[in-house]
């Protein structure tokens, strides 16, 4: 059991940016300073903690100005990120005023100049005594069968600050129990508190008060309203900070208790958000996923998605051999002989393309699942080793490599603080479900104003300043009508929202937070819009909301192509990478869209065979019957992947890779902010690293690439990629880096995080369990010195003189100049088009290979605004049929007011009727046109 | 999937293409609708007309029905969930249904000390449920009450929120009766409403008067601080 008092050391020692970050209650933009800012005396107020004389910046609470003077006042109700109440009376401490010492709870009192505050004089030491008999009145002590015994802060705060006996000695209450108030969380009435954590994290956090109190006095309750279940997708966040058993996990409860789990430090890599987690595992299975206050990232959240879905690899459906098709069937084989197989293959792949098409000779598909390091291998496995450029990480679902490469980019804490922030995107709390936290936290703080553009409404919709509804096709057009009085304003748009948004876009501090508002849209139509705003508003910075695992990471890595490692130029590179590599590229590759469109179309120009990373084209290719032919046509397909699928099935050679939480290494989130990922579990069967995949096979092939470890791979990335310079191993692994470092890296060690803090009584379970090892950051007082830069070794000089060590390393990208953004026809009175956003839980590997979460995949239908509706004389529930240029469905409409007129919407990758929105979409145009029609 | 769709069985003809939507709405009647909203304009904030919005489609139904909380938590920009929770915590909103008159017999120390005790004891009996119970035709709740302000006339009893007088077991029963025949319908209406929450909801202000008067108090406000800014320097 953790002694809460132990911590308090534990704070001392590592002073408490979170703490200084909430009392300001704000986003904790200034955290990135790393060290403490020295405020203005008139900022700061002294006074007396328990004969201490103490400092604190005016406004802050007592309980977080004592915190960081090294005394830990117990308290259940105070959350250090959300706003305190003052409920449950456990921090009640002395304070002197003018009717001498009172008893006042800290967590809801300021500093103030002068008083004089007492934290365990006998009257304090009486109050806890008496706030916790009273808790205990009522609670259960079924310790023992609850999920919270051994991490629980009123086990631990009874056991330090209790009276150790109850005068009670009546019978306590019963309930019905557990209840059920969504398909992940379970309620146990009579051991909550009444601390109201859940209910404030749901309305004031996550914005959806589906859950709050009923009822009065002894009888209140935290309940749902009939038929609204818990159905936020923060839902499990309630979970992690209830300071009781109250609230339980569906998946978690009753699995494991405290003591027994293990933990390491990760990031969770399933979406692009890189939040910081805790994995805890047991007898080599993730037991469950706790969020870890990271300041510049997460906060401590996490969606549901992120929480639960390590029910994939737990799961029984894993490849766990290689496989290699003989007379037509998958058969298991040897590593070496699955990649003497896969090395063949390419190699006779690369010799039938020949030397004039040696760029386009072997398509490498996905990658954004991998690691940093991985990326880089097979990067360099692909572009150094193969020749081959066609290698693309996205799936014509995301924005041109060399555009994201390429663009100022901005941290999440630097949206938080602009003035005003452009989503260009799809739903966020669908796509990188915490970001839209700290974006809806600021915007509902009223710190930022938000102008959206998206076709449809999205969660961030009540909460923007302006939501500009524009027809698919038209983004480049409303992103000029934003920023140029001059330009033409597309239909649809309202002048007088458009007036309001360009005010706000003229503002000094700008973030485009820039995705993909609709699949069913081609990417160069965002990437001029977004070319549109850099050339308008300077000083612009951009945070690219792109959404699979490290997709950044793997950007940077140069899984892209026309690009190199480090946000490099192929050209630009060209000669750098040759000396490191010995042969890069020698042009430009196909795209995603381009390789499957060759395949599909039997090109002459196709790849002669394809490498698919860990990805699945069927699902997540915007043209699913593209994506079939094209995988039906491949000459010589190798597949690396960690479960069955479409694309195994289909595979001549089959690599099973290890999954998440089972392979070490380093990822990049959507702010490039490197951090790290770790191994806890051994992976099943003989399933390898795709790092390691990617070495054995070039030397299958006959080139050793160097790296013997994830560490070396680093080193080599440090070494040869410019935007990764100076971010050393060391630099990662040292204390205080856990939080990661945002590449390229600043000047000075300003940029570096500062430290953030465990809060066993805030985050429960983490430190808990920890404190059996070694704490991941206990005792560190300052981030570690800055290691010196590395001396790099001879290189041929190609420009880039200004480098301090007089080498040949390339510049980072800059922007390109234009993009090729396709012309978009005018559409007829007769013709709608589609737009198509994401879902959190669809249809994709993550979701349904997660038992918890996949029955949370709803159907849904195609959304039409009412004037449409009319038109059609049908009604919501009702069936149409909706035609494309290749085909019809009948589907069910529901209707949408928000929602622009000629515009119809569905999602991607859920149940639209018995298909998906994937029929629909056709590659070869830029939108998609359909027609409603009656079913007569 | 992919091609020509699978032949559906004829759908009925649609009536009108009149759009139907799912959101919340329709249960609250266009007039209480109409007094609602009037009530909500007479706030900054339309979660501030949460607690009269009840009593109005508590005065529509007899008690706050699930339908009616959906819709008062969209008309206020509420969940259902904080609307049911704050209704929850009041005593005269009632989350259960309730029979068409609610008698309240006050417990509180005058009315102990006058008998009390005795007469709920006796409503108890008379009506053959016990406190918190409907009778079986759905016509009388008893409910016990603290305090009601009523204590000259202890032991003090309300129908509907309106004052009935003191009571005896005798009188009781006649009122009882009465409620049943319906003789007294003008002095105490089925299903209570408070009268301010209907008088204010008939807007007897204009609403340019408010706006009038909200611009005054925004006027005064920034004299003020400009005052008090002057004052500081």
């Amino acid at each position: 059991m953790a002694d809460p008092t132990a911590s308090t050391t534990r704070v001392t020692a590592a002073g408490s940016p979170g703490a200084t970050a909430a009392a300001g209650g704000d986003d904790g933009a200034a955290a990135t300073d790393g060290g403490a800012a020295s405020s203005p005396p008139e900022d700061v107020v002294t006074f007396t903690l328990d004969g201490r004389t103490v400092t604190a910046p005016k406004g802050e609470m007592l309980i977080a100005a004592a915190e960081r003077a090294g005394t830990f006042i117990p308290r259940f109700c105070y959350h250090p990120r959300m706003a305190s109440v003052g409920v449950c009376r456990m921090c009640l401490v002395e304070v002197s005023g003018p009717r001498g010492a009172t008893l006042q709870p800290s967590c809801f009192v300021e500093v103030a100049e002068g008083a004089e505050v007492t934290t365990d004089s006998p009257k304090v030491k009486k109050a806890q005594d008496g706030v916790l008999e009273f808790l205990l009145v009522n609670h259960p002590l079924d310790c023992p069968v609850c999920d919270k015994g051994g991490e629980c802060p009123l086990q631990d705060q009874t056991l330090a600050y209790g009276p150790g006996e109850s005068r009670f000695v009546e019978e306590k209450r019963h309930f019905e129990k557990p209840i059920p108030i969504s398909e992940l969380v379970l309620l146990d009435r009579e051991r909550c508190i009444q601390c109201s954590r859940c209910t404030r994290f749901a309305a004031e956090v996550a914005g959806e008060a589906q859950i709050d109190f009923a009822g009065r006095g002894e009888l209140l309750e935290v309940a749902t309203f009939p038929d609204h279940p818990f159905t936020s997708y923060f839902s499990g966040n309630t979970v992690q900070i209830c300071p009781v058993g109250a609230l339980t996990a569906a998946p978690y409860r009753f699995s494991a208790r405290p003591w027994d789990l293990d933990q390491v430090e990760s990031t969770c890599t399933t979406c692009a958000v890189g939040c910081r987690v805790a994995v805890q595992s047991s007898a080599n299975r993730v037991t469950r996923l706790l969020g870890i206050d990271a300041d510049p990232v997460n906060h401590g959240w996490l969606c549901d998605k992120g929480r639960f879905a390590y029910e994939t690899v737990n799961g029984d459906q894993r490849l766990t051999e290689p496989l290699v098709r003989k007379d037509g069937r998958l058969v298991a084989v040897s590593w070496h002989e699955a990649l003497a197989a896969a090395a063949a293959g390419l190699k006779a792949a690369a010799a039938r393309a020949g030397d004039a098409r040696r760029a386009r000779s072997v398509g490498v598909l996905g990658g954004a699942r991998l690691t940093n390091e991985a990326a880089y291998l097979w990067t360099r496995l692909a572009k150094g080793v193969l020749g081959t450029d066609s290698v693309d990480a996205q799936m014509a679902d995301g924005l041109p490599g060399d555009l994201v490469a390429g663009l100022p980019r901005a941290t999440i804490d630097e949206m938080v603080a602009a003035d005003t922030v452009v989503v260009i995107s799809g739903d966020l709390r669908e796509e990188l479900p915490v970001l839209f936290l700290r974006l809806l936290g600021a915007a509902r703080a009223g710190k930022v104003s938000v102008i959206e553009l998206a076709p449809q409404r999205s969660a961030i919709t009540p909460s923007a300043a302006v939501s500009l509804r524009y027809r698919p096709g038209d983004v480049a057009a409303v992103a000029r009508a934003l920023v140029d009085d001059g330009a033409p304003v597309p239909d649809g748009i309202d002048p007088t929202a458009l007036g309001r948004a360009r005010e706000l876009a003229g503002a000094p501090r700008v973030v485009v937070v820039l995705g993909r508002p609709t699949i069913a849209e081609h990417e160069g139509l965002v990437a001029d819009a977004a070319l549109t705003l850099t050339a308008a508003l300077p000083g612009v910075r951009f945070l690219p909301a792109l959404r699979r695992g490290n997709v950044h990471g793997a950007i940077d890595m140069g899984m892209a192509p026309g690009l190199l490692p480090g946000r490099v130029g192929l050209e630009e590179g060209r000669a750098w990478f040759a000396e490191a590599w010995g042969s890069v590229p020698s042009e430009r590759g196909l795209d995603a869209r381009a390789m499957l469109a060759a395949l599909a179309g039997d090109d002459p120009g196709k790849p002669e065979a394809l490498v698919v990373l860990g990805a699945d084209p069927l699902s997540d290719f915007p043209d699913r019957a593209m994506a079939e032919r094209a995988l039906d046509a491949a000459g010589f397909l190798v597949a690396v992947a960690s479960t069955p699928g479409p694309v195994v099935d289909r595979a001549d050679v089959v690599l099973p890779a290890a999954a998440a939480h089972e392979r070490a290494g380093t990822t990049t989130n959507v702010e490039g902010r490197v951090s790290r990922v770790a191994q806890k579990l051994v992976p099943p069967g003989q399933a390898w690293a795709d790092w390691m995949i990617a070495v054995e096979l070039a030397a299958h092939i006959g080139t050793e690439l160097a790296p013997e470890s994830v560490a070396a791979a680093w080193d080599e990335i440090e070494r040869v990629a410019p935007a990764h310079r100076g971010l050393t191993h060391a630099m990662l692994d040292a204390r205080g880096a856990e939080d990661g470092v945002v590449v390229p890296l600043g000047p000075g060690p300003a940029r570096r995080p500062a430290p953030a803090l465990l809060d066993p009584i805030a985050f429960p379970g983490i430190e808990s369990v920890e404190r059996q090892g070694a704490p991941p950051r206990a005792g560190l007082a300052e981030p570690p010195a800055p290691a010196p830069a590395p001396a790099t070794g001879a290189t041929p000089g190609t420009g880039a003189e200004t480098e301090p060590e007089g080498t040949a390393r390339p510049p980072i990208l800059a922007l390109p100049a234009g993009v090729d953004a396709p012309h978009v026809a005018p559409t007829d009175a007769y013709t709608h088009r589609l737009t198509v956003g994401r879902r959190l839980y669809d249809l994709g590997d993550a979701v349904s290979s997660s038992p918890s979460l996949a029955r949370l995949v709803e159907a849904t239908a195609l959304r039409v605004s009412p004037h449409d509706l009319d038109d059609l004389g049908v009604g919501p529930g009702d069936r149409i049929r909706l035609r494309t240029a290749t085909t019809s469905i009948d589907v069910e409409v529901d209707v949408d007011p928000m929602l622009p007129r000629k515009v119809v919407a569905a999602d991607w990758n859920v149940p639209l009727g018995e298909v998906t929105a994937g029929v629909l979409v056709d590659g070869r145009h830029p939108v998609v046109e359909v027609r409603l029609e009656s079913i007569p | 999937m992919t091609g020509e769709p699978p032949p559906t069985p004829a759908a009925a003809p649609v009536p009108a293409p009149a759009v139907r939507t799912r959101k919340a709405g329709g249960h609250l009647t266009p007039e209480v609708l109409d007094q609602a909203r009037q009530l909500i304009a007479l706030y900054p904030e339309p979660r501030s007309a949460l607690i009269p919005l009840c009593h109005l489609a508590q005065g529509q139904d007899g008690w706050l029905c699930p339908d009616a909380i959906v819709e008062i938590a969209d008309l206020v920009g509420l969940t259902p969930a904080e609307v049911r929770g704050t209704a929850s915590f009041y005593d005269m909103l009632h989350t259960e249904p309730v029979g068409t008159y609610v008698v309240s017999v006050c417990t509180n120390i005058a009315c102990l000390l006058r008998g009390a005790e005795e007469l709920l004891e006796h409503a108890g009996a008379s009506l053959g449920i016990g406190v918190g119970g409907t009778t079986t035709d759905g016509t009388i709740t008893l409910e016990e009450a603290e305090c009601l302000a009523d204590c000259d006339r202890a032991p003090c009893v309300q129908v509907n929120h309106r004052y009935v007088g003191a009571q005896t077991p005798e009188s009781f029963d006649r009122l009882v009766a009465d409620l049943r025949a319906g003789a007294r319908d003008g002095e105490v209406p089925r299903h209570g409403t408070l009268i301010r929450v209907r008088r204010s909801g008939g807007l007897r202000v204009g609403r340019d008067r408010i706006a009038a008067e909200r611009a005054a108090m925004a006027e005064a406000k920034a004299r003020r601080a400009a005052e008090a800014e002057k004052g500081d320097h």
